[in-house]
């Protein structure tokens, strides 16, 4: 788990370039929340050893924090990340065991418990740190009010490759998530076919609308590169615990999970549905895993037979 | 491109530290130890009492059941008793004692070294005379091979492919034998493509082994059947389903043999005993077994004769390394570990592998992250993960479902596992399981 620490880095570097020494603060109290409600629960409570040490709740901790605005305020980061290993992990047996992905778990709860915090997006710093809409806010009401009233407000495409924008900490730069993905297929720690898959799949659903109306919608780059997607397709999507375990099932897993936050985004409630198109396929898993098996040897004969 | 199968698989490191070792006849020892179940199938029955004589390549014990192998006295001498010695499983096997006096052969054995190139005999001929040899597969399974050249009603065959892969790290029994008796091992590959009636025959190795894709493929010019196919190196190819796939590209259905694709599959060893037996007379009493460890001080390929105990192989190789925590009888991934070296060498026994204590523990056993790693180096397209609950939980029936019986227990899962779980352990569990119902039913 350490390795995908090390893989967040590049995003870890450019949450505190964009947003500031405030990014470091939020980081810092994800995964120390994240550590120590893990280890609470393991000393006191289960009476086991303490395996804080595999890494894997400062992967939670640093994607969690990743997951949120940087004005939040601490205690709420703190109460996050306490739901994200406490209800989210460990209330299902710990590593392993868990059906969502705890860093969704705690980004979920946040978002119905602290709505407004959890909203108060802002720009980088270069723009004074204000306050400002997301690019998936901005176009939220698109449809009515036309995608060329809106133009000049939405940000350059190279902006939002290098995370130039407002949103989450860590969501906003294509590229350092990029950087970080890119190591870990190449260390083989995650399957390319999940966030291939789940962009591609994003990127056709929203490409539909946008053929037939380009005045009502936005083009699909604007939607791979805008709101979590990226973060999501890359190091949430691919949690090993909650996703599939044979190749097809995975590639199913990633389309669902990219259709499901093009519907959201287009007809959601919210401007943003990464993490809740997660969350529903994470709950999709068993299914999957029990319906799409691994392709076996000699298939072909196997149907003949059948 | 070379080939290769097509789905899972593992690169472990090939670890090949005795390749250079010429093969060195080991001296004859004071006593073999010759078990009487040394194949799949009957334990052969044995012909000789306490006290008989008997020279090398005499039979002394006979086929018992359809399948089931001949078994000859490796050596000359008295038979001393006939008792129980431990198989490297630990399991206690019936088998004849003999103390050695002197190095006489039965009459008929041919034991110089001239080429025999021609073929007389016919193909019924062939088979009877590899039963009378006893021999069986030398890749491991020790399937007798007659057996295989018994085609049933209604299949035909029309490929040989032969197995000179030696996937497994340590081992290079095989290579040696193709580097040094290439010539009697191409006449041993002609005698099983004309006892199995076809034209054509495949050599599959594996791209380590250069300096033998380029002998056999210069020698087997003169062969009009015979092909080398040169393969990508990827554990296990040396599987027969494995094989077939990567050298025909045909795959053998789920449960049924080799022959249901028009193939049988024999080793390189298997090859080179045929032709010791057809051509020579000489009957399975001695093999290529590769000794050897990290630590040991002359790793070796050795000639030996059947029935000679771990420990002189060991000895002869330079002695047991101080730090060795586990013999290994076989390779590193299908091989086990064995509990004691005065065990004999049997017709199976491909090498000796002495594994330090640093490499001989297992991992502690931590949760599965639910990676998928098992899933995909399974080259069978197995669940192992999945087995592994079913069999933890007695759910036979579903294990059995999603296809347990399919593995060949090549260890991919075990090896592929970041939380070292024993997966292929519970796997063998479920499959002894399942076998043990069919039988139940079966007998209902």
């Amino acid at each position: 788990m350490w390795a995908v620490s090390i893989a967040l880095i590049p995003a870890f570097v450019a949450s505190v370039t964009f947003f500031g020494p405030r990014a470091l603060a939020v980081l810092a109290v994800g995964v120390l929340s994240c550590v120590l409600t893990e280890a609470f629960i393991q000393a006191f409570m289960l009476k086991k050893p303490v395996s804080v040490s595999d890494g894997s709740a400062v992967v939670t901790g640093l994607l969690l924090a990743f997951n949120i605005p940087v004005s939040i305020p601490l205690w709420m980061v703190a109460v996050g990340g306490f739901v994200a290993i406490g209800i989210g992990k460990m209330a299902f047996g710990g590593i392993g065991n868990n059906p969502f992905n705890p860093a969704l778990v705690g980004r979920a709860f946040m978002t119905t418990s602290f709505a407004a915090p959890m909203t108060n997006w802002r720009l980088p710093l270069v723009f004074d740190g204000s306050t400002g809409a997301t690019p998936l806010g901005i176009i939220e009401n698109a449809a009515s009010t036309g995608m060329s009233a809106i133009q000049s407000e939405l940000p350059g495409y190279f902006d939002m490759f290098i995370g130039n924008i407002g949103g989450s900490l860590g969501e906003t730069s294509a590229l350092a998530i990029l950087l970080g993905g890119i190591f870990l297929i190449a260390r083989g720690l995650i399957d390319w076919r999940t966030p291939v898959f789940f962009l591609g799949s994003l990127a056709a659903f929203t490409g539909i609308f946008w053929g037939i109306a380009p005045e009502s919608y936005a083009d699909p780059l604007f939607h791979v590169l805008a709101g979590g997607a990226m973060l999501g397709a890359w190091f949430m999507a691919t949690d090993m615990t909650t996703s599939p375990m044979s190749r097809n099932g995975r590639i199913v897993f990633a389309v669902g999970a990219g259709l499901l936050t093009g519907v959201i985004r287009l007809f959601g409630a919210f401007p943003g549905g990464v993490s809740y198109a997660i969350l529903i396929m994470n709950a999709l898993v068993p299914a999957i895993d029990s319906h799409i098996r691994p392709k076996r040897f000699a298939q072909g004969a196997l149907h003949e037979k059948a | 491109m070379s080939k290769t199968f097509p789905m899972g698989g593992i690169h472990p490191p090939d670890t090949k530290i005795s390749a250079a070792a010429p093969i060195t006849p080991l001296a004859i020892p004071a006593e073999v130890v010759i078990p009487l179940g040394q194949h799949i199938g009957a334990p052969a029955e044995a012909i000789v009492k306490a006290g008989d004589k008997v020279k090398a390549g005499q039979l002394i014990a006979e086929t018992a059941g359809f399948i089931s192998a001949n078994i000859h006295s490796s050596v000359s001498g008295t038979v001393k008793k006939i008792d129980d010695v431990a198989d490297p499983c630990g399991y206690s096997k019936k088998a004849v004692y003999i103390t050695v006096e002197g190095d006489e052969w039965a009459e008929g054995i041919d034991r110089s070294s001239t080429l025999k190139k021609e073929i007389t005999l016919d193909r019924e001929a062939i088979v009877e005379k590899i039963k009378a040899g006893g021999i069986v597969g030398m890749g491991g399974a020790s399937f007798p091979t007659n057996v295989k050249y018994m085609i049933p009603e209604g299949k035909t065959a029309d490929t040989l492919v032969i197995n000179g892969v030696e996937c497994e790290p340590y081992l290079t029994a095989d290579h040696r034998l193709m580097l040094e008796y290439a010539d009697e091992m191409l006449v041993g590959v002609e005698i099983l493509r004309v006892a199995l009636g076809v034209e054509k025959a495949v050599i599959g190795i594996e791209e380590n082994k250069p300096d033998a894709i380029k002998l056999l493929t210069e020698k087997s010019a003169e062969y009009a059947g015979i092909t080398v196919e040169s393969l990508h190196m990827q554990y296990p190819q040396g599987a027969e389903k494995q094989l077939i796939k990567a050298c025909t590209g045909r795959e053998v259905p789920s449960g049924k043999l080799p022959i249901e694709v028009g193939c049988a599959v024999n080793n390189v060893g298997t090859a080179y005993a045929v032709y010791q037996m057809v051509q020579k007379n000489q009957p399975l009493v001695e093999r290529v077994v590769t000794v050897t460890g990290k630590q040991v001080s002359k790793p070796s390929n050795f000639l030996v004769r059947i029935g000679t105990s771990y420990a002189a192989c060991i000895e002869a190789a330079g002695g047991l390394p101080e730090d060795t925590g586990k013999v290994i009888s076989g390779g590193p991934m299908m091989g086990m570990a064995v509990a004691d070296l005065s065990i004999p060498v049997a017709k199976g026994t491909s090498g000796i592998l002495m594994l330090p204590k640093a490499e001989s523990v297992r991992p502690e056993v931590e949760h599965c992250i639910r990676c998928g790693a098992c899933v995909s180096v399974c080259p069978m397209g197995l669940e192992p993960y999945l087995l592994e609950k079913f069999a933890r939980a007695d759910k036979w029936d579903q294990a059995e479902q999603r296809a347990a019986t399919d593995c060949m227990e090549c260890g991919c899962c075990s090896y592929a596992c970041p939380s070292g779980r024993p997966l292929l352990d519970y796997i063998r569990i479920a499959k002894g399981e399942i076998n043990n119902r069919r039988r139940a039913r079966a007998s209902q």
